[in-house]
């Protein structure tokens, strides 16, 4: 029967023990570790968001690099794409220009040539010209060195008008 | 540091109060007959020694400070009474034999029957169907083998989880490592699936504390008293006494942190007819009680129970005489306490957990 019934001794030091034990867990002991498990779970909460954060943040900085890059390469190809162009352009303008040139050089030397030869030709025909007057008049003066040669030729050119 | 010299030195004073006796059995010819109901019920009730090993009277046991209020205040070993007399008288109803030990000395006017301590009346103690009558109880305020149980289990409480609350103090918000690393998954629970769970997330950090203390001082007793030497073998969650105080302590919080709400649904429960409720009413106000008195006898029943089918079965030799018997009652007893240890935690987990659903019903509002 006093396996159920309370006894007030035990009651009293139970209370006294228990209350003692609750008083110091409570001040000394949960306190500090309730608090530090909950500033724990803060952090991690904290650095998962963080974790989270950071990542979505790479993703873009990625995103944003990659996009950098296919900037820099396009304008990388539009760079040596120009330079190709006025190398190009500069070629062939070099080329135009020395063709014009040379054109221009032959077209002179032609002239030139031209006018040397005409020059050459007037001077050949000037000579000409006085060769056949001497020789015209050694001739003359062989033709008309005689009298009969004179009354011959007289003659011959009388003819000649006679037959026209 | 205070505190804890402060704890070690009424602990050395009480040891020194009990004094050891060593001295082996003198006498007892007669052989008495195994009782196993005796024995059974010797181990699970309080006791003024804290018997070691050896018969049980004149074995070796610790004897622990008898502290008495009878007129004064007067304090002896309980010595004075196994080493006492052993004294006989008729009980006046059933006219059979009862034994009562007589004390000498100091505590020559008292006698212990049954473990409980009786003023003599003229040197005589009288029994009448197994009671006493016409003598008077002093006010017995021993360091019995429960309340010196109580002592331990309340020391390795706080030795373990002040070193627990020490690693977080000098490591700050850390991971946990040895001894935290262990308990601080249990406090979760207790903080997480007991408090938060049934109390409610805005109001449940009040009580984590008290929830706590209640959870272990019951897990750790519970496992205490799974030890079969010294410091463990005392019946202390399976003592009324102690499940009582508990559930007294789970009524006055609850009571303490009730709200409008709480009382409106003891005295106008919601939805019910008002002709009903002079029946409802005092339905609900005796269901203030029956709750925390259910706490006090599953915790009482659960851990008397264990203990005793524990002795039952360890018995089955000692009834038999034959240590045979052995290879079938120690596989058994190891199979039921290793279930107890598993008990153990749960009826700490449940006493906490519905300490927590009562707390969590007197502060909930209304939302209908």
């Amino acid at each position: 029967m006093d396996l159920i019934l309370p006894d007030f001794g035990l009651l009293i030091w139970t209370s006294i023990v228990f209350g003692l034990l609750l008083i110091v867990l409570v001040k000394f002991i949960w306190k500090p570790i309730l608090s530090a498990v909950n500033t724990r779970e803060q952090n991690i909460a904290e650095s998962l968001e963080l974790a989270v954060k950071t990542k979505a943040e790479m993703v873009a900085l990625q995103a944003q690099n990659e996009n950098i890059l296919k900037e820099a390469r396009a304008e990388r190809d539009a760079i040596v794409k120009d330079a190709r162009e006025t190398a190009n352009k500069m070629i062939e303008d070099a080329k135009s220009n020395s063709k014009s040139e040379a054109d221009k050089i032959i077209v002179a030397a032609q002239q030139a040539i031209q006018a040397e030869k005409a020059a050459a030709m007037s001077e050949i025909k000037a000579q000409i010209a006085t060769l056949s007057i001497d020789i015209a008049e050694k001739i003359v003066k062989s033709e008309l060195a005689s009298d009969d040669k004179q009354k011959a030729l007289a003659s011959k050119l009388a003819e000649d008008i006679n037959l026209n | 540091m205070i505190l804890k010299n402060t704890i070690k030195s009424i602990f050395l004073s009480i040891l020194t109060i009990c004094s050891i006796n060593s001295a082996f059995a003198t006498e007892h010819k007669e052989k008495k007959e195994f009782n196993v109901n005796e024995m059974i019920m010797h181990h699970i009730k309080d006791a003024h020694e804290w018997h070691l090993w050896g018969p049980e009277h004149g074995g070796t046991s610790i004897f622990l400070p008898i502290i008495l209020i009878d007129g004064g205040l007067q304090t002896f070993s309980s010595s004075n009474f196994y080493h006492g007399e052993m004294k006989t008288t008729i009980d006046h109803a059933t006219k059979s034999e009862v034994e009562y030990l007589q004390g000498v000395g100091p505590a020559a006017n008292y006698a212990l029957y049954h473990e409980k301590i009786y003023k003599l009346n003229d040197g005589a103690l009288s029994i009448e169907d197994g009671h006493v009558h016409g003598n008077t109880k002093p006010l017995d305020l021993s360091i019995t083998k429960n309340v010196m149980s109580l002592f331990f289990g309340a020391t390795i409480l706080l030795l373990i989880m002040g070193s627990v609350a020490r690693f977080y103090k000098k490591n700050g918000a850390v991971a946990p490592k040895g001894l935290a690393k262990f308990l601080e998954p249990i406090i979760i629970l207790v903080r997480d699936d007991i408090a938060k769970e049934n109390i409610g997330h805005l109001k449940y950090k009040k009580y984590v504390p008290y929830l706590l203390t209640i959870f272990f001082f019951i897990f750790f007793n519970n496992l205490l008293g799974m030890i079969p030497i010294l410091p463990g073998g005392a019946n202390l969650t399976g003592n009324l006494t102690i499940t009582m105080f508990l559930a007294i302590c789970t009524l006055v919080v609850t009571l303490a942190s009730s709200n409008k709400n709480y009382w409106k649904h003891i005295f106008a429960t919601p939805g019910v007819p008002v002709a009903l409720l002079p029946i409802m009413i005092p339905i609900e106000i005796v269901g203030i009680f029956t709750k925390p008195f259910a706490l006090m006898i599953r915790l009482f029943a659960n851990m008397t129970a264990g203990h005793i089918i524990v002795l039952a079965l360890i018995s089955i030799i000692f009834i038999n005489q034959s240590i045979a018997w052995g290879a079938l009652s120690v596989p058994m007893a190891l199979f039921i306490s290793v279930l107890e240890l598993l008990v153990a935690f749960l009826q700490a987990f449940l006493f906490a957990m519905l300490s927590a659903l009562f707390i969590g019903a007197a502060v909930e509002e209304a939302h209908h």
